[in-house]
């Protein structure tokens, strides 16, 4: 549902994938080359040449704003020399026949190089070996279709039958992938259910969530977690901004769903900067083995 | 003054118009029994063509009928009887979501449904049938009781969507709907939940997860409600139709899908044209369905629920050849 209630990019932001540009040109004239050298964070305006920031990991050095990164980039980020081993790629059909849905996955699949909006395998984190899970904001929003739901479901499986811990970041979680109609609904149930075994099991999933985390993927499996993380100033939330600001005709809280928003109001356990994350998930899965 | 559709206008009028004939007939003495049923034939014949070619537009536009029986309505016309309960012992009673205990043949079951006001002072209380997480946090609390005490659970669900509010977010809906969804999963009773009007994405799943799911003829059910669809694909709410078309979201759709189990049908007209025949109707299927559930073991209950929603999905395996980067 998120693609509805993201904000258009104001500004020129980062080219972090080939994804994004494409998402972000949608059909605009090719963007000129000193576009691309600066970035304006999302959050506090600051000018970031793009260097600068790629070196430090996409987070504003202003203010500490995460950019989305890409499933891959995340992967690289968290794993040990990127020990990883991904479960058989599951593509889309179109349950619903939905006219230029295929051509819309053939697109994204080309330039993000991914099979579907997640990313997911057994992976090996601060030596501890866990079932890893990313969402891709660059595919269609990171929404949950049937291949996002099956994976996620396969996933806490897979935990189950390894007994292995789940770490799922849900980078960027569009929420429902309306070209599926009800089966991404559908989704929402298999996931929980999902999350509900594995946890019967008695075993540990951390729900890590990052900007931004809406809709369906929030309200099903990411808020599930025995523990949950975000990164600061991530979107979090149900319903878009947008449509609170508009069904409600309120002026919005300046910090509204965002992850300190989300800590404040007891949502989730912690807010922890990219350059931590990586340890931060190894001590938790440390204290769970 | 009742709501009107464009599309029954020709079969309202000869309504009428057969109604004031008979009203002259009783009047007059007259015979005029050969032009009655003439007329009556029309007007049959009018109807089947009216209501056996529903566009899925109409149908959401039936679903939202403002004389549509709502929660209560079902409650009263169905239980013998209902005794409601509120709260959700944590922060407030949400008046959006209504749920009790009543009597089905003798037996006592746990009813729940969001529940929609049917002027704009009962609207203002209900917030228009749309919950707030305290709503879903009461359905889950009577949920759980039912477990406690063997009572099967029946759902109403009639709802646009949870309310995209800020005290709703601030106090967690996205985070009560997954508990709701992932809770209900395992519960040790037997579960049917009937969608009755609107099926609007998490907002209705999160009460929505039964060992049987019907639907009425002329609800709907989606991810996403046909405006917000036509919103996004095309920057237009007023394609709706359009959207309607595309999402799919009918009950012959989902039956066809296997999302549902079973179809209610309504009176000819729909339900607001008649909500003690819909009663009935309503009462016959849930009676069936609960018998057939009942008989299930619970554990086998609980797996075949979980078996019913693990399946939902369309996908393929990758081809070996395109694994090849």
């Amino acid at each position: 549902m998120l693609h509805v209630f993201r904000n258009k990019p104001k500004y020129a932001t980062v080219r972090t994938t080939k994804a994004d540009q494409e998402v972000e040109a949608n059909g605009a004239q090719p963007r000129k080359n000193a576009d691309q050298l600066w970035t304006r964070c999302d959050d506090c305006s600051s000018l970031i040449y793009n260097k600068e920031l790629q070196k430090n990991r996409y987070v504003c050095h202003h203010c500490g704003f995460c950019f989305r990164m890409s499933a891959v980039e995340r992967l690289q980020l968290l794993t040990d020399e990127c020990m990883f081993t991904p479960f058989d790629a599951l593509v889309s059909a179109n349950p619903l026949d939905f006219p230029g849905y295929p051509e819309k996955i053939a697109h994204y699949q080309n330039i993000t190089q991914l099979d579907e909006a997640i990313l997911i395998g057994e992976a090996k984190i601060e030596g501890y070996s866990c079932v890893l899970g990313i969402i891709d904001f660059g595919f269609i929003g990171g929404s949950m279709g049937s291949v996002v739901g099956e994976q996620i479901a396969r996933g806490f499986e897979h935990g189950i039958a390894k007994e292995l811990p789940v770490v799922v970041v849900s980078g960027g979680g569009g929420g429902a992938r309306m070209q599926e109609g009800i089966f991404s609904l559908m989704q929402m149930a298999k996931t929980a259910q999902a999350v509900g075994r594995f946890k019967r099991a008695g075993l540990f999933y951390l729900s890590i969530l990052t900007h931004p985390t809406m809709g369906g993927i929030y309200a099903s499996f990411a808020s599930l977690g025995d523990i949950i993380l975000a990164e600061p100033k991530a979107l979090i939330g149900f319903a878009g901004p947008r449509i609170v600001a508009q069904t409600t005709r309120q002026k919005l809280p300046p910090d509204f769903q965002t992850a300190e928003y989300a800590l404040k109001h007891g949502m989730i356990d912690g807010i922890v900067t990219r350059s931590e994350m990586k340890a931060t998930i190894g001590k938790l899965l440390s204290f769970h083995l | 003054m009742p709501t009107i559709f464009e599309w029954e206008k020709p079969l309202v009028e000869l309504e009428e118009k057969i109604n004031e004939l008979r009203t002259f007939v009783y009047e007059q003495g007259i015979d005029f029994r050969d032009e009655l049923n003439d007329l009556e034939r029309k007007a049959d014949k009018l109807r089947k063509e009216i209501y056996e070619r529903l566009t899925p537009w109409q149908r959401v536009r039936m679903a939202r009928h403002p004389d549509r029986p709502t929660a209560l309505d079902y409650i009263k016309m169905i239980f013998d009887d209902f005794y409601e309960l509120h709260g959700d012992r944590r922060f407030g009673d949400d008046q959006a979501i209504v749920g009790g205990i009543a009597i089905l043949d003798g037996e006592p079951v746990t009813v729940i449904g969001p529940q929609k006001g049917r002027d704009t002072k009962e609207n203002i209380i209900r917030n228009f049938g749309l919950p707030h997480p305290e709503g879903y946090r009461k359905a889950l609390r009577l949920m759980k009781q039912a477990e406690q005490f063997h009572r099967p659970i029946i759902t109403l669900i009639d709802v646009v969507g949870a309310y995209p509010g800020i005290e709703a977010e601030q106090r967690g809906q996205g985070l009560v709907i997954a508990e709701c969804i992932e809770q209900m999963s395992f519960l040790e009773v037997p579960i049917v939940c009937i969608i009755t009007g609107e099926g609007g994405s998490g907002g209705a799943l999160a009460i929505g997860v039964g060992d049987r799911v019907l639907m009425l003829e002329h609800s709907w059910y989606s991810v996403i409600s046909p405006e917000m669809c036509a919103t996004i694909l095309w920057k237009d709410a007023n394609k709706a139709p359009e959207a309607a078309e595309l999402l799919k979201l009918t009950s012959t759709d989902l039956l066809k899908f296997g999302i549902i189990d079973d179809v209610i049908t309504e009176p000819i007209g729909g339900a607001h044209r008649d909500h003690e025949g819909t009663g009935r109707q309503v009462k016959a299927f849930l009676r069936r369905h609960l018998s057939e559930i009942r008989k299930i073991s619970v554990d086998e209950l609980v797996n075949q629920r979980l078996e019913r929603f693990r399946k939902f999905g369309e996908f393929q395996a990758k081809k070996l050849a395109e694994t090849v980067d």
